[in-house]
Formats: C-alpha cells, structure tokens, sequence
C-alpha cells in the first residue's frame, strides 16, 4: 500500500516537474515556432502552433541584413574572456576568504555584494566618460573589464561557498607535507573544487553573454554582440515578430546547446554546497 | 639623388598607392523601419559614387537608440558620424551646439522643396540642423465595408462628435469587432503623442504662456473623458497596452473599425501580402472639435551630424544623397513608387506616378500641412512641438502623465485622478526645473 502511494506521489512529483519545466521552455519554444512563420501568421489570432507554412525567409533575410558570425565572435570573446579574467582574480580572493578570513571578511563580501544593487544606468555617464577617454569605446577589451567587474562579486560569492565546503584540514596536511601557497592552490584546493570552478565559470558565461545594458550602451558597430543584433530587429512601426524571433533563436541556440551539454555539471555544481 | 630624398619619394609614392584604399568610415546610428533597412540595401549607389567613403551601420530599436545616441553626443563621445534623430530632439540638440548645421548640401539638393512643416520643426534661428528622411502625421484609417454597413459616410475632415457615432455603430463586440482602436501603452511617444494632438483640438495644451501645466483645465478634461468613454464603449479588451504595432496587427486581421494612427501606417494596412482588409482601407483627416486645430500630429526621422564627429564633409556628402530627390527616384526604380520614404519632399507628392502607387499620399499631404509644430494649439503657447514639448524635461514628465492616463483607460483611477496626479507630476518636474517657482 505504501509503495502504491508512493508511486502514486512520484507520478505526480513528475507531472508537476514536468509542467514546470513546459511552463518555463514554453516561451523559448514559442520563439523558435515563431521564427518560421510569416509575419502576418506570427501575429495571427488565435494563433497556429505547429499548422502554418514553414518558412526559412526570415533566416535569410536576417543573415543578408546582418553580419551574425561578428556578433557571435564577439559575444564568445566578451563572455569568455571576462568570465576567465573574473575567475583569475575570484579564485585566490574566495581562497583567502574561505581559509584565511579577518575579522572584516564578512562585512567585505556583503559590500561586494551591495554594489550588484546598484542600478547600472545610475554609474552608465562615469563609465561612458572613462571609455571614452581610455578610448575603451566599442572595444572588445572594454566589454571584457566592464563585465568582469559586474560579474565578480557573484563569482567570488560562488566560489567562497564552494571552498567553504572544503575541509582546512585537507589543506592543512598539504602545508605539513610542505606545499608552498601556490601548490595549496593549484594542485589541492582548485581539483577539489573543479565542479564549483566549471559550474560558476558556465554560470558566469551565461550571465555574461545575455548581459543587455552595458553591451548595448558601451557598443557601435565593431564590438558589438549578439545582445545588439537582437536589438537591431525590434521596430517601433511594422511588423516585425517572426525577423525578431529569427534572430533571437540564432542568438540563443549557441548558449542553448552548451547548457544542455553542460547540465549535469551545472546542476552539481549548483548543488554542491547544499547536499554536503 | 641622396639615398634619403629616395627613400622620402618612395614613401610618398606608396602612401599616394595605398590612399584610395584607406577609405573614410561613416558610422550611422539608425532605427529599425523599412524605411532605414531599406536604405541601407541601396547604399551601393552612393559608394560607388563616393568610393573613398565606407558605410558601418549601427541598427537599434528606438528606445535604444535614443538612450545610446544620447548619452554619445552628451559626452562627446564621437561613436557616430550620423545619427537618426526624431523631430524632438533636433530643436533641443542644435540649441545644446551639438548638431552641425546642414548649410551646404550642395547645388542639387533643392532645400526649398522639403515640406515646410517638416523643415519648421528641424530648423532653429533659421539654420537648418537636420536633413528629413522620412515624415508622418496621423490619421483615420477606415473599413469602408463596416462604415457602409452602418449606413455612415466617413467625411474628408470629421468632428470627433461623428467618429464616437461610427465608432458606436461599427462595434460588434460577439464578432470581435470593435468601432476604434487607439494607442493606450503608456509613453510619451506612445498613448501621450495621440493624447497630446487630440487635447490640442478640444483647446487643450501642456503649458500655458507661463509654463504653468494645464491638466486641471476644462479642455484636458473634455478630452480624456471623451478618449476613455470611446475606448471602454467601442475599443478592444486591453487596449492599456497597446501600441502602434498592437492595433496595427489588430486592423490587420480585421478586429478594428477605425484607427487613428500614423499616416506611415496606411502602406501596412493596404499591402495584401499582411493584411486581410487591404482593398477595404478608407482615409480621412484627424478629427475636430470645430475649434480650428484638428489632433493629428507631425514626425519626422532625420539626419543629422554630431559635432564631434571628425568626417563632417563625409557625412555632409551621405545625408544630401540619402534625403535627395534621386535618392526618391532611386528607391521608386528599384523598389517601386509605393516604397519610397513618405513626407518629406513637395516634389513627391507632385508626381502623378507617386500619386497613382499610393492612394493615402494626398491624405497624408495633407495632414502634414495641417500640422503646424510652432503653433501647435488653439491658444498660443511658449513651446514647439505638436505632440510633444520640445524641452528635455520631456521625454519624463510624457511618460509619467503616460502613465497617469493608461492607468485610467485600465480602470485603475478615475479620470478625475488621473488628471490631478498628472497635473502634480508635470507641476513638480517644471518647478524643479526652474520654469515655475
């Protein structure tokens, strides 16, 4: 009786799970049907779900319009190489936190924190004023130090709670075995915390390459991302939902296939902390 | 020869070799309309002319594009050589100093031939600060069929009294369609453009002479009464979130009776290929109230060189072929008549080929001169602008009276709240802004 029950329980946790998971990738799926569609069906109502004359000419109108292989160069360049550089300077800033805390160690986090609550439109005038002058405007570089900086406190807030949950023992009997602190690091600390380090460096890519605020108002036409080549096809006069949705799947599906390859890692590393 | 002035020569002759292929580079900012992706196909013809200057275009949605474009010039920070601006910014801009003034644009550019209204609204102290590339009013767009069947005949120029008896006859509601469709998305380029050209034919305006607001006035009232009465009687559900490209899909698919929108719109609802009704679209006026002004507005997308840019001639030599007469017949060869950019050139409508491609160009002529942006309203008032007030308070006081209004037409405040929470928010930003005291 009681397995009956508790089959009866799993079926439902499944049904719910898995109307939470449709509820959640229904939008994602809405975009990519969209894409097919004319524009005329794209707004047609009641709309067609899957009856409508499939359509390829809003990828070709997107691709003669715009130059996609640039925006997406740029888009692996810029979250890439901020989410490297963050993770170079979070790693021993965590591991100090983590294992060497002050008496202030707290106060520090939660300050690094607080500056992820400011809005960025409120410092966009300074930051614009120091590209311009650094000449850091539509450079990829520029993206990269803009990005690094706004990602780093939850890099180093992630990484902090993964090297928490690392024994100082271990660590401890490492010195004692005479590793020096960059040895501690590299060949003790950093293994053990290879599934933290892979999910926050996928989590920060995400974040990175989605980031709309500064890719937009720091970017021309040289190192723009796909964030502004989404934004190239919303129109305030026509139609324009099937060309949005088409770029919109273009800009996606990069990011779209790395998370579903990477989703064990993502979520053991998400979980890492909380099953310990 | 000494082996140095050898050297020096070859130098030269190597930099004069290689010169043709260091181009000058023009970066555009522009807005997505078919219009600008159109221009941006046909381009070819001016680089092959100019082949010392490349083209790098920077294509944003126009909320974006008026965040980035500003706070660029604001700065100085010399990201575009050419920026699309709309007719709001160019008298606020060239006052600021930060637009180059458009004096030479060379011997066939024909100044005189752009639509006065249009040219007013771009020019300041008499120098003109950008060049028009395309222009709007609004108007009635109408189904012929629905107003034949309601035994109506849709005047030329109506009153709003016989817009509310059409709309009333045209709705039916089991059949899902509805006698109007008007903006009511919250923004002051969205539901506070219709709202300010109809307040400016019922006698109403944002300032008096004083710059003291005037929504606690009779004609304010008049006018959002009458706005929320039409559309809770006769306008679609939801119609607080509706925008230009909302009713446009609405009208498309057959769901409105009446639209009063932008003249652009009018190539939209007559094409077939997206439109259900295209060969049953009837035009007229913006309606009156009988009291001299009719609530039509006046828009243009323009041109215009920022003052820090390096390459002015450069871009002097682009926009003069891009708002050009040949530039018209360009896009009329290639794309046919119906294609070119509206509202900018008396030439154009003139045309009888114009004429016969676009049956809405004499009503959009002529709602474009029936705008008049430096006397917008019945009473004279200190501002510029028809549906806008050319001041850079604007664009928030517009979008929190927005605001203001959709909430009414959502039925979360009365009219009479709306109108005073309106009258409190443009009171206070004119105050702190040192207008009033």
């Amino acid at each position: 009786m009681s397995r009956r029950v508790s089959n009866r329980r799993k079926a439902l946790v499944t049904v719910i799970a898995w109307a939470i998971g449709i509820a959640i990738f229904f939008p994602i799926l809405w975009t990519v049907l969209t894409s097919f569609k004319t524009e005329a069906e794209a707004i047609a109502s009641p709309p067609s779900f899957v009856f409508f004359d499939w359509t390829l000419e809003n990828y070709t109108e997107v691709n003669e319009r715009s130059d996609y292989f640039l925006h997406f160069m740029n888009s692996v360049i810029i979250s890439l190489g901020s989410t490297l550089l963050g993770l170079a300077i979070a790693i021993p800033a965590a591991w100090s936190m983590a294992f060497v805390p002050a008496k202030r160690t707290k106060d520090v986090l939660m300050w690094m924190l607080s500056t992820k609550m400011l809005p960025p439109v409120g410092v966009l005038i300074p930051i614009y004023l120091l590209f311009r002058d650094f000449g850091l405007l539509d450079t990829r570089t520029g993206l990269v130090i803009v990005l690094t900086l706004i990602n780093l406190p939850i890099i180093v807030w992630m990484l902090f709670t993964y090297f928490k949950e690392i024994p100082g023992e271990i660590l401890e009997a490492a010195r004692m075995d005479g590793a020096g602190l960059w040895e501690e690091v590299i060949h003790v600390l950093t293994p053990m915390a290879v599934p933290g380090i892979a999910s926050t460096l996928l989590l920060n890519v995400i974040l990175a390459w989605n980031e709309a605020f500064w890719t937009l108002n720091l970017t021309a036409a040289k190192a723009a991302p796909l964030t502004a080549f989404i934004a190239s096809y919303s129109s305030p006069e026509g139609l324009f939902y099937a060309k949005l949705s088409a770029a919109s799947t273009l800009a996606i599906a990069p990011i779209l296939v790395l998370g579903w390859f990477s989703q064990k890692q993502l979520v053991r590393g998400l979980t890492f902390g909380a099953v310990k | 020869m000494t082996k140095f002035a050898r050297v020096l020569l070859g130098a030269t002759a190597l930099t004069l070799a290689v010169s043709p292929a260091l181009a000058e580079k023009l970066t555009i900012a522009t807005v997505n309309n078919g219009d600008m992706i159109r221009m941006q196909k046909l381009t070819d013809a001016f680089t092959a002319k100019n082949p010392d200057i490349e083209l790098e275009w920077v294509t944003l949605e126009e909320n974006v594009l008026r965040q980035r474009v500003t706070t660029d010039i604001a700065t100085k920070g010399g990201q575009y050589d050419i920026m699309t601006i709309g007719t709001y910014e160019a008298p606020i801009w060239a006052k600021q100093g930060w637009l180059v003034e458009l004096d030479d644009m060379g011997a066939d550019y024909d100044v005189d031939d752009l639509l006065p209204a249009i040219r007013g609204g771009l020019t300041v102290e008499g120098k003109l600060y950008a060049a028009p590339f395309y222009g709007e009013s609004s108007m009635v767009m109408y189904r012929k069929d629905l107003m034949e069947k309601a035994g109506l005949e849709m005047p030329d120029a109506p009153t709003w009294d016989f817009i509310k008896q059409a709309a009333a006859a045209m709705t039916d509601k089991n059949a899902e369609v509805y006698g109007i469709c008007l903006r009511g998305k919250a923004g002051w380029g969205e539901n506070m453009a219709f709202l300010s050209a109809m307040a400016n034919s019922y006698g109403a305006k944002w300032f008096d002479m004083d710059w003291k607001p005037q929504f606690d006035g009779e004609a304010w009232k008049a006018t959002l009464t009458d706005y929320l009465d039409l559309m809770t009687n006769y306008g679609p559900p939801g119609a607080s979130n509706n925008g230009f490209n909302e009713n446009l899909s609405l009208f498309q698919t057959g769901k409105c009776g009446m639209w009063i929108d932008a003249t652009v719109a009018a190539s939209f609802v007559t094409n077939p290929k997206d439109s259900t009704v295209a060969d049953k679209v009837g035009f007229a006026l913006a309606p009156d109230k009988g009291l001299g002004k009719r609530g039509n507005w006046l828009w243009a997308w323009n041109l215009a060189i920022p003052a820090g840019s390096q390459k002015t001639e450069a871009a002097k030599k682009f926009v003069a072929w891009a708002t050009s007469k040949e530039y018209l017949d360009l896009v009329a060869e290639k794309e046919g008549w119906a294609n070119v950019p509206p509202g900018t050139r008396t030439s154009l409508y003139e045309n009888p080929k114009y004429q016969e491609a676009a049956p809405f160009a004499k009503m959009t002529l002529e709602s474009i001169n029936a705008a008049d942006p430096q006397h917008p309203t019945v009473d004279d008032v200190p501002y510029v602008g028809v549906q806008f007030v050319a001041i850079p308070e604007f664009q928030g006081i517009g979008t929190a009276v927005g605001q203001a209004f959709s909430a009414a037409l959502a039925g979360s405040v009365s009219a009479e709240n709306a109108l005073a929470n309106a009258q409190a928010i443009t009171e206070r930003t004119m105050k702190k802004a040192g207008y009033i005291k």
